[in-house]
């Protein structure tokens, strides 16, 4: 290969003149393309398009189109499966493409929050359910009958009476020129096949055959490759710049400089990253470059200072003056980077007439807009392509690396795709906030709780609580606060953003006020929400009789209450995203370590879409858990994080996970989010189990860390 | 720069590039063999893991100079229509969530089960215990690794 020689001509020169050689490249950018697959199919000959969700070809295969971004959460198989159902088609017949931004046709392309389910429900059932009256429309015409005569199955119309059917290839020309009706009905409930079965990703073979589906897949002939060295610690900014050897490092280097960022461009991944290391950059300090140790300083400053009042009910004075116990108690969690397996990168290319982004994104519209407005241009010149996401856990809701990839793609006036490193990605901020809390209760002489005060500390963390949050409305006196101090650390949204670690802390007090009150964990629990019922405290924004279903299925599926040798019970239950989970977990001792043997988790989210892809959510979201509380830790030395891979920064394992039993209650309530609400209630049952075991009230994430010698085998 | 005749998959493929350069970004840029994941780039995670003589083995820190004569397999290579039992076990047991790592993990998994055709549990875990899964389907990933053995 002669430097010059672009891709293509590679691929030529290499066929032509290799004899036996058999060629091992084929350009692959056009595969990894969502949109030029989308195009392709669309224009597909009798291939008709019924609205913004579904094309039916003549052979009867379902298009079904999925807009919002795919991080794991399964959404890709999720939305499908609810406009399958509508249509009535047959699954096997389905097949399932990535929709780019578009926001003509699609709402809320986005995956955060837990909330693409309910958001599109309803818009979902009504695109397959549209269709289906179509189709029936146009059978019943054929038949010369009325459309009430008519069912479907499986992808055809029946005529009932007679037995008649038409398939729905055979029909979706016709069926395409009707105008679709406004006011479908939707089906029963009752009458789900597909919704509530357990159906496999979608992406399954091409995944497990190694096809390329990921942002870091995307390659364009042309294309150049980039990495970017930032400010090495939170605080710097850069000073000055010598790229002299790296340019010379290898041919095509180009070294340029915007915002406090040296980017490094060229023909390869290893050349570029060999180049960054050759450059030299002075930085400079621009603000306090603070340390763990300054952290803990400032947790106490906050949490004796000043707060903002977040929720206030009753008298909470005269409750603790009135009180025959007060427990007090304090929490901490650190900081904590996301770590998808992906690290961040995206593509982009700056032309005279539009702007070109691919990549993944948990927020394609924001991508959109922010790139409109850093380069001066209309929105609708920008396009955003999604590609499938190695994991994002709230990362890829920001910006930043694809606004990044845009300036820069405007410098060099080329096709760049910009990947970031493990340690630029660990590094590079946008953390889970670290925050502290402080807890009080008040405890008449029956045990009841009539007083609670609780204080959030975070740095960065916005509002660190979450004021409505259970017990709120179970306790008539109650405060709740909060203080922040503003870090040059950068933060952002981390899956289950706040409850994360907010709900580890709360359901650990609550099991510390109910040891103080001698009363039994799910009783006391159960006895606020009976509390919450007859004598509600304010305003209750959580719906009780769920959250008691949950505690009681998950207190039946463990065997709560009764004896088992030799192991200790811990129990939590977290409202977050609108969803239910109430967790059970399972400590024995094992030479004379506390070992985590099961998790039970009790989930109400409505009615389940998809089997499969729910129990892998609620598996995952407690493995998550469990992972970052026992583990998780950044900390930081003058303003650069200690922890920038996986040698430093551990991450859970497949030998260090307990048996996970998950139920579901089937309510028939319209489907709420899983992505995040399995996660909040782990730290703390795990937290809670442990303390029936040895006494240790953990009180500090990452735990392995709080106590060392708790988790060390005693021989 | 140097040239390669690379034998991937039971194909010998050529290609000129730096010897030092990690096979991971071999495969990746220069013979768009693209199943092979970058996740650390210092052999911690497992993403980038490959065969090379049959040996599950990390790409992101192998230079190319040391596999120019050895025979290296890849997911794309693991079988010729996607059915090895191990990637048949991973689709029937629906391990992924945003599957960046199960490459790794059944290149992993593959060897493993090469060697050890009746593994107990223990040795499952032992030998998975290096692939890190962010998303935390390790229950399915055992589960899969267990099937799978019965049909090797």
């Amino acid at each position: 290969m002669t430097k010059n020689n672009s891709r293509r001509d590679f691929l030529k020169s290499t066929a032509l003149g290799a004899g036996g050689l058999i060629l091992g490249f084929n350009w692959f950018g056009q595969e990894a393309s969502a949109a030029a697959i989308v195009e392709g199919i669309t224009s597909e000959a009798g291939n008709t398009a019924f609205n913004a969700f579904l094309s039916i070809q003549t052979n009867g295969i379902v298009t079904i189109f999925s807009p919002n971004p795919e991080i794991g959460q399964g959404i890709k198989t999720a939305f499908p499966i609810i406009v399958a159902e509508e249509l009535d088609v047959d699954w096997a017949n389905v097949k399932v493409l990535q929709a780019p931004l578009d926001t003509k046709k699609f709402e809320r392309q986005v995956a955060g929050g837990s909330g693409s389910i309910p958001h599109s429900w309803q818009r979902l059932r009504k695109a397959g359910a549209t269709a289906r009256q179509m189709l029936v429309v146009a059978a019943a015409k054929q038949w010369g009958v009325s459309a009430s005569e008519c069912s479907t199955e499986k992808s055809f119309v029946i005529h009932t009476a007679t037995g008649k059917k038409l398939g729905y290839g055979e029909l979706a020309t016709e069926a395409a020129k009707l105008t679709p009706p406004t006011d479908v009905k939707l089906k029963d409930k009752k009458d789900f096949k597909l919704i509530g079965s357990t159906i496999k990703g979608v992406d399954n073979e091409a995944l497990l055959t190694g096809k390329p589906l990921f942002g870091l897949d995307f390659y364009r002939e042309g294309m150049k490759f980039a990495m970017i060295q930032r400010p090495p610690a939170f605080g710097m900014k850069l000073k000055s710049f010598d790229a002299l050897a790296a340019k010379a490092s290898a041919s095509g280097i180009e070294v340029v400089s915007f915002k406090d960022k040296v980017a490094i461009v060229g023909k390869s991944t290893w050349e570029v990253k060999k180049a960054r290391d050759l450059v030299k950059i002075d930085w400079e300090k621009a603000a306090n470059l603070e340390s763990s140790d300054d952290h803990n300083r400032i947790f106490k400053e906050l949490l004796d200072g000043k707060n903002e009042v977040r929720r206030k009910d009753g008298d909470v004075e005269m409750a603790f003056k009135d009180a025959a116990k007060i427990v007090e108690a304090e929490y901490q969690c650190p900081f904590l980077p996301h770590n998808p397996m992906e690290p961040m990168n995206f593509f982009a290319h700056v032309r005279e007439d539009g702007v070109e982004l691919v990549g993944p994104t948990q927020t394609p519209q924001n991508a959109q807009n922010q790139t409109a407005k850093l380069l001066n241009i209309p929105v609708e010149k920008v396009t955003v392509e999604l590609t499938k996401m190695g994991g994002g856990f709230g990362r890829r809701l920001g910006t930043d690396y694809v606004l990044e990839a845009a300036e820069l793609s405007s410098i060099i006036k080329a096709p760049v795709k910009v990947m970031w490193t493990r340690e630029d990605d660990m590094g590079g901020g946008s953390y889970r906030p670290a925050v502290r809390y402080r807890f009080r209760a008040a405890l008449d002489k029956q045990g009841n709780m009539i007083g609670y005060t609780l204080r959030g500390a975070g740095l960065n963390a916005g509002n660190s609580t979450r004021q409505d949050n259970f017990p709120a409305g179970a306790v008539p006196n109650l405060l709740i606060d909060s203080a922040e101090h503003k870090s040059p650390i950068t933060t952002g949204p981390w899956r289950a953003p706040i409850t994360n670690f907010l709900a580890f802390a709360e359901q650990s007090f609550i099991d510390e006020v109910a040891t103080a009150a001698g009363k039994d964990a799910v009783q006391f629990r159960l006895e606020l929400l009976e509390k919450a019922k007859t004598a509600p405290a304010g305003e209750i924004k959580y719906n009780i009789d769920r959250m008691k279903a949950v505690i009681e299925l998950a207190a039946e599926k463990s065997g709560w209450g009764k004896k088992k040798k030799g192991v200790s019970l811990g129990f939590s239950v977290y409202f977050s995203h609108a969803s239910y989970v109430a967790q059970v977990a399972e400590v024995v001792m094992k030479k004379g370590k506390p070992v985590l043997q099961k998790i039970y988790a009790a989930v109400d989210c409505g009615i389940v879409v998809n089997q499969s892809g729910a129990r892998n959510q609620v598996t995952g979201g407690i493995v998550d858990g469990i992972g970052h509380a026992m583990y998780g830790n950044l900390t930081f030395k003058d303003g650069t994080p200690d922890q920038k891979n996986f040698n430093a920064f551990r991450l859970i394992k497949m030998n260090e996970i307990p048996a996970i039993e998950v139920s579901f209650v089937n309510n028939g309530i319209d489907p709420t989010g899983l992505g995040e609400p399995a996660l909040p209630p782990t730290g703390g049952s795990v937290a809670n189990a442990i303390f029936k075991a040895t006494g240790k009230r953990l009180r500090n994430q990452p735990f392995i860390e709080e106590d060392q010698k708790l988790f060390e085998s005693v021989s | 720069m140097a040239n390669y005749n690379l034998k991937i998959n039971g194909k010998t493929l050529k290609t000129e590039v730096s010897p030092d350069t990690p096979l991971l970004w071999v495969l990746r840029d220069n013979l768009g063999l693209l199943g092979t994941k970058y996740g650390c780039g210092m052999a911690q995670c497992g993403a980038c893991t490959v065969h090379i003589n049959g040996e599950a083995t990390r790409s992101c820190v192998l230079p190319v100079s040391a596999v120019a004569d050895a025979t290296i397999t890849t997911i794309e290579g693991l079988s010729e229509k996607g059915d090895h039992p191990v990637q048949r076990a991973w689709d029937a047991i629906d391990v992924p969530q945003c599957g960046y790592c199960q490459t790794g993990q059944m290149m992993t998994a593959a060897a493993f089960l090469k060697k050890n055709a009746k593994p107990s549990l223990e040795e499952i875990e032992a030998a998975m215990s290096g692939n890190i899964c962010r998303c935390g389907t390790y229950h399915r990933i055992k589960e899969a690794v267990q099937l799978a053995a019965t049909k090797m």
